[in-house]
């Protein structure tokens, strides 16, 4: 428990190290960056061996920081932020590994990455509103820099798209924090004083008080119709940053509407319940839609990605236990598998033969000369089309459940919506790696490729994202033991619809 | 009344220091700089300087707070003290980072006007009276317009220097104008005498014009919108330094004086009654600075300029502070424009390193700023990213304070409140003017042939003592917040 905390300063000074010292060359920058995000990802685990799941946040550190508006350092952690946490871990070091071949500045770059990082651990530990969006704008700033230095397609649009879409969310959710601290009369941004003093102001005013915070949160997890910055600004960033928004940043826009638009204003919520359902099942089929004609093999998975979250939106929407509970799950699933999908697209297959259009990769015959990540890819289609054995089976599975218990038509949708993913994954999977069936005579434009053969961060960076989404599919219930009683929380009380399993 | 000496001269101390400073500055100058090198010449009167700033800021902290001095001219209240030691601080770096940077003849006399503005500066801090905080103001002013016409060489710097002054003398003229409409209805130069003569008499129209009249000339001092046309051509031509200071020290100051001159000048009649004669005409001058500066911002194609506008978008969130000052004390607004003076140093510092090498006026003279000096991108984008509010920098937490206070007179239904929400929404418009320049900086490659930048220590120094503060500011916000 109390090496949760860790998590964030190891991460921080890990960053402000590797400005100092990791400018000697890149192979100090990359080692001093896997060392840091192992540490990181140990605390978490040892934050995870000593915790005794309970309902409501367990307070790491509580201190004043700010007296006047009465803010306070209160880093807390219940079973949701420990799952997220973990994942962060996970993720983090799989992004390293991916990122082992950035030769230009390659210290800057791991310093932001960390200082990312630093933020997003920072989020899923805060109990203070105000740190939590402190920590929230950390994660926002170091992706312009990330995506505008080092990524690739159109890559200054991109990462201005990201930055802008994310900043904007913040804005509203800003408003939104700011009108709740007054409504309770400036006693303090803790989250338990704010939902005491939100939950309590007339619905009139929960109503719009719920829009700002939802969809300034949900901005950044690819809440329709606001996600069209997740597409382009994935396909711009370079592989380890794809891996890390899509794995992780956009959690954070879910997290934040699940801890703080939600407990907040219950009766708002109530009156937007509708909406939100409709506006993520609008995101599951229309991302599916969209990603099942794209002609870029990265669009194809950044749009897959807007689909998945808006399972979890979907989840959030239907406020089930069930649901709830799948909404997280399919947070620590989609984190994994989308990471390794953006791994196999973005280092495996774009950084040997350079080019990520589906035609020119169907003329390849990949498979042929990358068994490897041709076989992670499989795995990883597998996992995100919700075969059971893998991560995602169960937490599709629980949302559709706990969807049905509030609106059958919103499951009937999402099951749609499975069918559609499935559909886009065979698709990709077919024309990208199987092209065609006998051994293509080379041609002039496309000579025999001379691949560099596949390096061990890339398989052992691929090993670790595989192993947790099996070990999760075998195993829901090693996460779902935190994520439920967690569900039990007296803030959670007023929004949930039946009871917990 | 009498006026007790030794007391007055304690509470003077630090302009004392200052206006010696100068005059050592200049006396020195004249006596020792025949046959020596201009550089020479130049670091001897920086360090003269510098050490008269570091006493005067010494004797800031020195000086015991104190009830109404001299006649109830200066009052040394919290507010006075953190202004004071806020402007001596920003003076500070400015000044440090002149050797090296600012190559220009008779650099005595720019270090001797400097330090006459700073006194100015601090005087206005602490002022309760219309006719010290006139003389104060233009003492600063005067100093300030010749600042910023000091670089003969170049013809924009001739351009800022007239505009500032002619734009200055006018809003000058209506200040005095307002400050002598306010003597004849009350009868009282004090800032008390004026709040007790208004309450007994009903409002009268003429107060009105008093307050338009002085809303009008701080509104041309502080650039808020629509009176802002001048700050655009003077940061762009004035030496960068001497536009660090204009844009830092000087809206401080002015700050100071006019909270002071609103709080308990021109004060409400009672605390739950109607609200303050200058509540709706503030509140205009808080929106449209918030609107034209984001919105004209993101046409810029050249830093200082973009500067200029930016720091009217600043005003404007600045007026939005003063508006909600009654009810929250002057802690949230000053804590603002302190960090918003540091960050905006810093910014004009690195400006002024570039200028030495070549100049840096378009967004594109940017461009490798993270191969050509580390140091400088680093500092710029700590400094940019201050001011477009993104944490743990000081400017977020100082956009915070003011917001949360403004939402907190009365929900978002009210007018702060509304003011508020929209400085929320405009400052995703900010941050992107802001990257903009930081692509160029942080981002693209440098012009081919462009060299390695030479930072100068002093110029160093400075700015990493501004990133320092603005990082210490920004994590321990009590630091200062604690001291009202």
């Amino acid at each position: 428990m109390s090496a949760l905390p860790w998590t964030i300063y190891v991460s921080l000074a890990g960053a402000a190290l590797l400005l100092a010292l990791g400018r000697a060359s890149p192979g100090v920058a990359r080692g001093l960056a896997l060392a840091t995000a192992l540490a990181g990802a140990a605390l978490g685990a040892a934050g995870a061996a000593g915790f005794t799941a309970q309902p409501g946040l367990q307070t790491l550190v509580d201190i004043p920081w700010v007296a006047g508006p009465g803010i306070r350092y209160h880093l807390a952690a219940d079973g949701i932020s420990l799952v997220l946490v973990l994942l962060t871990g996970l993720a983090a070091t799989a992004g390293v590994l991916f990122s082992w071949n950035v030769r230009e500045r390659a210290a800057e770059f791991f310093a932001l990455y960390f200082l990312l990082i630093g933020g997003v651990y920072g989020v899923f530990l805060s109990a203070d509103a105000f740190l939590l969006f402190v920590f929230y704008e950390i994660a926002i700033v170091p992706k312009y820099f990330l995506i505008a230095n080092w990524g690739s397609t159109n890559r200054e649009y991109g990462a201005m798209k990201l930055v802008l879409y994310s900043f904007a969310g913040s804005a509203l959710v800003l408003a939104g924090l700011l009108w709740a601290h007054a409504a309770g009369g400036g006693q303090g941004f803790g989250l338990a004083e704010l939902t005491r003093a939100a939950s309590a102001l007339p619905a009139a005013q929960q109503v719009p008080l719920f829009g700002l915070l939802f969809v300034g949160f949900g901005v950044l997890a690819g809440l329709f119709p606001f996600h069209t910055w997740a597409p382009t600004g994935h396909v711009a960033a370079p592989t380890g940053v794809s891996m890390l928004l899509a794995g992780v940043v956009m959690k954070l826009g879910a997290y934040g509407c699940l801890r703080v638009a939600l407990p907040l204003c219950p009766a708002g919520f109530a009156a937007w319940q509708p909406l939100l359902g409709g506006l993520a099942l609008a995101g599951i089929l229309y991302a599916g839609f969209v990603a099942l004609v794209q002609e870029d093999f990265k669009f194809v998975i950044g749009y897959s990605s807007v689909s998945h979250m808006g399972f979890v939106l979907l989840g959030l929407a239907a406020a089930t236990p069930q649901a709830l509970a799948g909404a997280v799950l399919q947070m620590f699933s989609h984190g994994v598998i989308a990471g390794l999908l953006f791994a196999v697209v973005g280092r495996m297959v774009y950084e040997r033969v350079h080019t990520r259009r589906l035609d020119h990769l169907q003329a390849l015959g990949l498979h042929r000369h990358l068994p490897f990540p041709a076989l992670v890819f499989v795995i990883a289609a597998l996992a995100s089309m919700g075969m059971p054995g893998f991560s995602g089976f169960p937490a599709e599975l629980s949302i559709l459940i706990g969807t049905w218990r509030t609106a059958p038509l919103w499951a009937l949708g999402a099951a749609a919506g499975v069918v559609i993913a499935a559909a886009f994954t065979l698709r990709v999977l077919q024309v990208s790696f199987f092209g065609p069936a006998e051994p293509a005579a080379p041609t002039e434009a496309h000579p025999p490729p001379a691949l560099d053969p596949i390096t061990w961060p890339e398989r052992a960076g691929a090993a670790l994202l595989l192993a947790a989404t099996v070990y999760v599919g075998l195993k829901p219930d090693a996460l779902l033991g935190w994520i439920l009683p967690a569900l039990h929380s007296p803030a959670l009380q007023p929004i949930l619809r039946g009871t917990t399993p | 009344m009498t006026i007790d000496h030794s007391e007055l001269l304690h509470a003077f101390r630090p302009e004392a220091c200052l206006v010696a400073g100068a005059l050592l500055v200049l006396g020195l100058d004249l006596a020792t700089g025949r046959g020596r090198t201009a550089e020479r010449r130049a670091r001897n009167a920086a360090l003269l300087g510098l050490l008269a700033l570091a006493a005067a800021l010494a004797a800031t902290f020195a000086a015991a707070p104190s009830g109404p001095l001299a006649a109830g001219t200066m009052l040394l209240d919290p507010l006075a003290r953190v202004t004071r030691a806020g402007v001596l601080g920003l003076a500070l770096l400015a000044l440090a980072a002149t050797p090296g940077t600012l190559r220009l003849p008779h650099a005595a006399e720019y270090v001797a006007l400097l330090l006459f503005a700073t006194a100015g500066f601090t005087l206005m801090a602490g002022t309760t009276s219309l006719l010290l905080g006139f003389v104060a103001l233009e003492l600063a002013s005067i100093a300030l317009y010749l600042l910023a016409g000091f670089d003969k060489s170049r013809p924009e710097s001739a351009e800022a220097a007239l505009k500032y002054f002619l734009f200055g003398a006018v809003a000058a003229a209506f200040l005095l104008f307002g400050f002598s409409l306010l003597y004849g209805l009350t009868g009282a130069l004090d800032l008390p005498g004026i709040a007790r003569g208004l309450a007994a008499q009903p409002v009268s129209p003429l107060l009105l014009v008093a307050v338009v009249m002085v809303l009008v000339g701080f509104g041309f001092k502080a650039a808020a919108a629509p009176f802002h046309l001048w700050a655009p051509d003077v940061y762009q031509g004035a030496p960068a330094p001497a536009a660090a200071l204009i844009a830092s020290a000087a809206k401080l100051a002015g700050l100071a004086f006019f909270l002071r001159l609103l709080g308990s000048g021109l004060t409400a009649p009672a605390a739950d009654g109607p609200p303050a004669p200058w509540t709706g005409a503030v509140a205009v001058l808080a929106v449209l600075s918030l609107v034209v500066g984001n919105l004209a911002a993101l046409g810029q194609g050249n830093v200082r300029r973009l500067l200029a506008y930016s720091a009217v978008a600043h005003a404007g969130a600045l007026l939005l502070g003063v508006l909600v000052s009654g009810r929250a004390g002057p802690g949230p607004v000053v804590y603002y424009a302190v960090t918003y003076g540091l960050a905006t140093v810093g910014a004009f510092l690195v400006l002024a390193v570039l200028d030495g090498q070549g100049g840096a006026q378009a967004h594109a003279d940017l461009a490798g700023l993270h191969r050509r000096s580390p140091l400088l991108a680093g500092a710029l984008a700590a400094c940019l990213l201050s001011l477009a509010g993104i944490p743990p920098l000081a400017g977020f937490l100082g956009k915070f304070l003011v917001f949360a206070e403004a939402l907190k007179a009365g929900g978002p239904a009210s007018l702060p409140g509304a003011i508020a929400l929209l400085a929320i929404a405009l400052s995703a418009v900010a941050l992107y003017y802001y990257l903009i320049v930081l692509k160029e900086a942080l981002v693209r490659a440098p012009a081919p042939g462009a060299p390695v930048i030479r930072v100068p220590a002093g110029a160093a120094l400075s700015l990493i003592a501004t990133v320092a503060l603005l990082l210490a500011l920004g994590l321990v916000p009590d630091l200062l917040l604690r001291r009202f």
